[in-house]
């Protein structure tokens, strides 16, 4: 490297020739230099690794031995596989091996329409749908122009279910964490308390899961008119079980054991390695978009961004349970400010008529028909949008050539980036935290694999 | 695409700036790809969020600012600044004959299982990739099935035992 003309006139001006001393910007290092590039991951091919079985034991030498995880392993969250090189008990190396789940959704998606697209995107996260039908959508509005013109109450419902999503998903998390680290009640525990989200979920939406209920213009239908005792009733039974959590869990000297100190990552690996969500904010940094890029109405909420100091599998542990609390603080906020209103936008190009008309109006009729079967035209452009998720930034870029589909449709899965600092987290680790450490990243291989 | 070409067009790096329904849109050409994203680096654009990739087979009409040859491929990378609270989004051409461009895993090492999927969605190679494989599909496969003259159809699958 060729020391610039400021370092030769301060290391002049101080009479010393001892060289460049000043840090060099981040551009001129590689990976390797900044120590995010530690030799964590395993790169090896099948092809490769399947000669390995060739290779004969020789009880002597000092030998690494590579094992698979998954894809059947009950705690791999679906189907991630994970090729582990092992000293010991000891990993040394592991590359997370995906795609086992790809289904060509992004194709598809080219050959959906824009009302259409939320079937498709909404089964990509399949434990927070409405957060990926609500950027999907949000994408599609902001291409039509319109972004600026949905109704009021339409997006204090949106908000209403994203938060009330990021609950369900969390909770399932306490679960799934639970079950991983050992304490298989929490199971059924964090289980009850997610279908109790759901089930207001199947009041509004008509389903469980898979929703497809925020699309472009707005939502698909009001809420059912008692729906403000439903959440209050969420609101009231919730802060005792998330109590009992504290006392099951968090206090307990057994799970703080298993998971203090267990899969840890720096701030710096993380930004480098793109992580977002809990990952991020577990290793100190504030970073949380409804704060810092705020879209719809978060700007107006009073909320905390829960950090954690670590960046390890405890503190990962401990912000989801937090931001169950920040949720059910954001969602009381919100009980008090949805307005009346419409919920969906009055802009005939992009809202079907309603049910009542196509009775007796052989025009919206033909528009209703017009709406579903060819879709609505979508100016020429592209737009990258992203909101937080439950597990991090999930951002849609779609590309249109002016069609009803979309030319491209791609989403960014927080989950397919956070995999990638699973090698980091269990590099010097036991094996047996290797579960522990999958668990608290909490990826969705629907996502991860599209 | 709203790039209007106003008197002097706004650039930075010396590379065309442009704007996209309100969101910064950097027109990179492929030979100064990395030398740019190295200054975007030292302007505090810390975090590569998504790298993806575009096949412009079927749309080479496409509108694209003044001195931007369009070509068939089309590298998009969204960049976020966490202490600026920015985003940017750089854009670079691709030609079909030779789909080769500058990986960024030295500069965001987070880039690796993206490029990965580009390479295996579209068959873009990443030169520098410290392991540029197949990541989505299995390691066999023929074809890069995001491209638009992969055609979207089914496979026939033979059930083991179905009656024929």
């Amino acid at each position: 490297m060729t020391p610039r003309e400021s370092d030769t006139v301060i290391s002049a001006a101080a009479g010393t020739n001892e060289g460049n001393q000043e840090l060099r910007s981040r551009s001129e290092l590689t990976a390797k230099e900044v120590m995010r590039e530690v030799g964590a991951v395993l790169r090896m091919s099948e092809a490769d690794a399947a000669l390995l079985a060739e290779v004969e034991a020789d009880p002597g030498e000092d030998q690494t031995m590579i094992i698979n995880m998954g894809p059947q392993h009950p705690s791999t969250h679906g189907v991630l596989r994970l090729m582990l090189e092992l000293k010991g008990e000891t990993v040394l190396r592991c590359k997370p091996i995906i795609g086992y789940l790809h289904t060509g959704m992004e194709k598809t998606g080219e050959s959906l329409t824009f009302m259409q697209g939320g079937t498709n995107v909404t089964r990509m996260d399949y434990l927070s749908p409405l957060n990926s039908e609500l950027v999907f959508s949000m994408a599609t509005e902001k291409l039509l122009g319109i972004d600026g013109d949905i109704p009021e109450r339409a997006v204090w419902i949106r908000m209403l279910l994203s938060e009330l999503n990021r609950m369900s998903s969390h909770l399932l998390f306490m679960a799934t964490n639970g079950m991983d680290i050992g304490a298989v009640s929490m199971m059924l525990y964090g289980w009850r308390e997610r279908e109790v989200v759901l089930r207001f979920f199947q009041k509004v939406t008509g389903l469980r899961m898979n929703h497809n209920f925020i699309r472009p213009g707005g939502v698909a239908a009001d809420l059912p008119a008692d729906w403000r005792d439903d959440v209050m009733s969420i609101l009231d039974m919730l802060p005792d079980r998330l109590g009992e959590y504290d006392v099951l869990m968090t206090n307990q000297p057994i799970w703080r054991e298993r998971l203090q100190g267990v899969g840890v990552i720096t701030q710096a690996e993380a930004i480098a390695l793109g992580a977002t969500g809990p990952i991020l904010r577990s290793t100190g940094l504030a970073w949380d978009l409804r704060r810092d890029m705020p879209y719809m109405h978060y700007d107006e909420l009073e909320f905390d961004v829960i950090v954690g100091s670590y960046g390890d599998a405890f503190d990962r542990y401990a912000i989801r349970l937090n931001e169950i609390r920040e949720s059910m603080r954001i969602v009381r906020q919100i009980l008090d400010r949805v307005p009346r209103g419409d919920y969906r936008i009055q802009d005939k190009k992009v809202t079907p008529p309603p049910r009542a008309r196509i009775d007796e109006s052989m025009e919206a009729l033909i528009h209703h028909f017009k709406i579903f079967t060819e879709g609505f035209k979508v100016p020429e452009g592209e737009v990258y949008v992203a909101i937080e998720s439950p597990r991090g930034e999930v951002g849609c870029y779609i590309a249109s050539d002016g069609s009803p589909t979309p030319y491209r449709m791609h989403v960014r899965a927080p989950s397919f980036v956070n995999v990638q600092a699973l090698p980091h987290m269990m590099r010097g680790g036991l094996v047996a935290d290797a579960v522990a450490v999958i668990s608290s990243v909490d990826p969705v291989l629907g996502e991860v694999d599209r | 695409m709203s790039t209007e070409a106003s008197a002097t067009p706004a650039t930075l790096h010396d590379c065309l700036l442009g704007d996209s329904r309100g969101q910064a849109v950097l027109f990179v050409p492929k030979q100064s790809y990395m030398s740019t994203m190295k200054k975007l680096v030292d302007d505090r654009f810390e975090m590569c969020v998504d790298l993806t990739a575009v096949d412009f087979l079927t749309h080479a009409s496409r509108s694209l600012p003044d001195g931007i040859a369009a070509e068939r491929f089309e590298i998009v990378v969204n960049l976020l600044s966490l202490s600026k609270r920015e985003r940017l989004r750089v854009r670079v051409q691709v030609s079909e004959s030779d789909p080769n461009i500058d990986s960024l895993f030295d500069l965001y090492p987070g880039t690796e299982a993206m490029e990965r999927e580009v390479f295996d969605m579209f068959g873009i190679s990443f030169v520098g990739h410290p392991d540029l494989t197949r990541i989505l599909m299995p390691e066999d496969w023929q074809g890069h099935p995001l491209r638009k003259d992969y055609a979207q159809g089914r496979i026939p699958v033979q059930f083991k035992g179905a009656a024929s």
